[in-house]
């Protein structure tokens, strides 16, 4: 699996982040927003947000003063690309496996 | 035509052996050619096994002992047709309620000639990549791009 997959999945495996994307996923929002009736602190939400926008899962655009947090579509879309190159792989290794054992 | 919200992945390749062989390296044989690269376990994989009827499980045994299930056999119809359930989440871990469907289906072309399909739907159920898909098609602003790659994607699912 390429490292951004790896960091993707990682990312994701905290679930303090798995419920920011949640959140994310439903509409973007600021840090402040974010934050609003977390257990956890404000720079916190940021901290899992700069782990989430380099695991390419997050990104951010300036609005005004603000800074809008989004979820990237490739970074899901990784996941599935991932799935699909696995398949190549695991069919390819089928192939030569069939091919060289001899029939019974 | 209900497109998915993420398209399957769908792949096909051509084997030089009997329908019966293919669909035998596959199931029983699964232990010679599934990737070692990738597995949910934290101790190296030693064994991938897949029971071979409905119902069965589908699962790996590390070299620690501890076994780490993937999923299970929702469809066993030897020696053309399977279809698995892919039970591991985007966390990359086994989840019982969580299903993707893996279909495979061993065609022969000739006596020692099989095409086999595999299509693994379902992705959709990747609940945070559903969300964030449906979200970022919300979010249309500056998403363009994104849009047309949904717009090929749709078009890959279509039959």
């Amino acid at each position: 699996m390429s490292t951004s997959h790896a960091r993707a999945f990682v990312a994701l495996g905290d679930p303090t982040r798995q419920l920011l994307m949640e959140r994310l996923a439903k509409r973007p929002m600021p840090v402040g927003k974010l934050a609003e009736g977390l257990s956890i602190t404000r720079p916190a939400v940021s901290q899992h947000l700069k782990v989430l926008h380099e695991a390419g899962l997050v990104t951010v655009k300036e609005v005004g003063t603000r800074h809008i947090y989004y979820i990237d579509p490739r970074g899901v879309d990784a996941m599935r690309t991932w799935l699909d190159k696995f398949w190549d792989r695991a069919l390819a290794a089928l192939k030569a496996a069939a091919e060289e054992e001899s029939e019974s | 035509m209900t497109p998915e919200t993420v398209a399957p992945v769908r792949k096909q390749i051509v084997v030089n052996a009997s329908q019966e062989h293919v669909f035998k390296v596959f199931t029983r044989d699964i232990n010679t050619w599934w990737p070692r690269e990738h597995h949910i376990g934290t101790s190296p994989l030693a064994q991938a096994m897949l029971e071979p009827h409905a119902g069965g499980r589908w699962y790996a045994i590390c070299e620690d002992g501890s076994e780490c299930d993937t999923g299970k056999v929702l469809a066993w119809d030897p020696p053309r047709r399977l279809v698995l359930a892919w039970q591991i989440t985007a966390q990359w871990q086994f989840d019982p309620e969580f299903v993707t469907e893996v279909e495979v289906n061993f065609v022969a072309d000739g006596p020692k000639t099989t095409t086999v399909t595999l299509e693994h739907r379902n992705l959709a159920r990747y609940g945070v990549a559903a969300e964030a898909f449906r979200a970022s098609i919300d979010a249309a602003g500056g998403w363009g791009k994104l849009l047309e790659s949904l717009a090929r994607r749709a078009e890959e699912a279509a039959p």
